[in-house]
């Protein structure tokens, strides 16, 4: 959970910050507090879960990663925390999700596999479907990128309730 | 897309500010010291990065689920003239953080996040209404890893 007052240092994190030598200055002046208050700030949201990580966020088809694969497997019922924790030890598998999924499409546990090449792929799913003992998957690629962003959360202070079953 | 030029001081700066950005008042001036560089470099080395698209942002990445947001991952099956028209739609839609034409009968694929379970369903009915298509949800139910930083490594062709 955030704060109301948490609320002009989320806005400015979740964007990019100026890349200046006092990024914060700016927005410290304007809270009334020092650039080491904001800094602190940004501590305890970490610690608090709230932030996963904070630097550089990278295109990375510029980086030379090219394939961009999502990898959907069938993981059979019982199977899916150890399949999914060997899949996730992939250093070239960036997410490793559980779903919810329709019956009649099955493949429940999914991957986002980046790779510089075919060949590196093709000899990724060889291995990962040995280590796993998962059977059944299906490649889904991507086509065309419509859109590409980070998730702006919380316009206005307060404006997060969220629903009230949840 | 095209590939940036990157030199071996690059390389080292990317590595070291996707996981261990420092957190400090002054992070650009830490990392002068850490790499043994001026901070005008570094400022100006990340802004050339920045300027050839490497760099998409350098700020927070939030874990929506601490945040009190759900997520869910979504597909749709549209017909092929229409896959612009309802990508567009798909798009406009704030909480729609990815969405991509994919090589499967779902042809249209695209992550929702939203302040809480109910309101993700008030969405998807909305975009169903809006462009005629259903749409399958397939919300997460365990995370095995997410790690959205990557190695880069001395032999990538850059």
């Amino acid at each position: 959970m955030y704060y109301d007052d948490d609320v002009d240092i989320i806005q400015l994190v979740q964007g990019d910050i100026p890349l200046q030598s006092n990024p914060y200055q700016e927005l410290a002046d304007k809270l009334g507090i020092s650039e080491e208050a904001v800094v602190e700030r940004l501590k305890g949201m970490m610690d608090r879960g709230l932030i996963r990580r904070f630097g550089a966020v990278l295109r990375h088809q510029k980086a030379g990663f090219v394939l961009n694969a999502m990898v959907a497997w069938k993981a059979t019922p019982g199977r899916e925390d150890q399949a999914g924790n060997i899949l996730a030890g992939y250093r070239q598998v960036t997410h490793c999700y559980l779903r919810d999924v329709p019956e009649e499409f099955g493949y429940n546990l999914f991957t986002m596999i980046h790779a510089h090449s075919e060949e590196e792929l093709a000899s990724l799913l060889a291995c990962m479907v040995k280590d796993s003992g998962l059977q059944e998957y299906l490649v889904i690629r991507s086509i065309r990128e419509f859109k590409k962003t980070s998730m702006q959360y919380l316009l206005k202070p307060g404006a997060y309730l969220g629903d009230s079953e949840d | 897309m095209g590939r940036a030029e990157l030199d071996q001081v690059d390389r080292a700066l990317l590595n070291r500010i996707q996981e261990n950005f420092p957190l400090t008042a002054r992070p650009y001036q830490e990392l002068a010291l850490n790499m043994d560089l001026p901070e005008e470099e570094v400022i100006t080395r990340l802004q050339r990065l920045k300027d050839s698209g490497v760099i998409r942002r350098i700020g927070a990445v939030f874990d929506s689920s601490h945040m009190g947001y759900f997520s869910t991952l979504c597909a749709c099956q549209v017909p092929e003239e229409r896959i612009d028209e309802v990508a567009a739609i798909i798009t406009r839609e704030s909480g729609v953080t990815h969405n991509y034409q994919r090589d499967h009968t779902w042809n249209l694929w695209f992550t929702l996040t939203a302040p809480g379970k109910k309101t993700a369903q008030q969405i998807i009915s909305r975009l169903e209404r809006d462009t005629g298509v259903a749409i399958e949800n397939m919300p997460t139910t365990k995370v095995y890893k997410i790690k959205v930083s990557f190695e880069i490594g001395g032999t990538d062709v850059l």
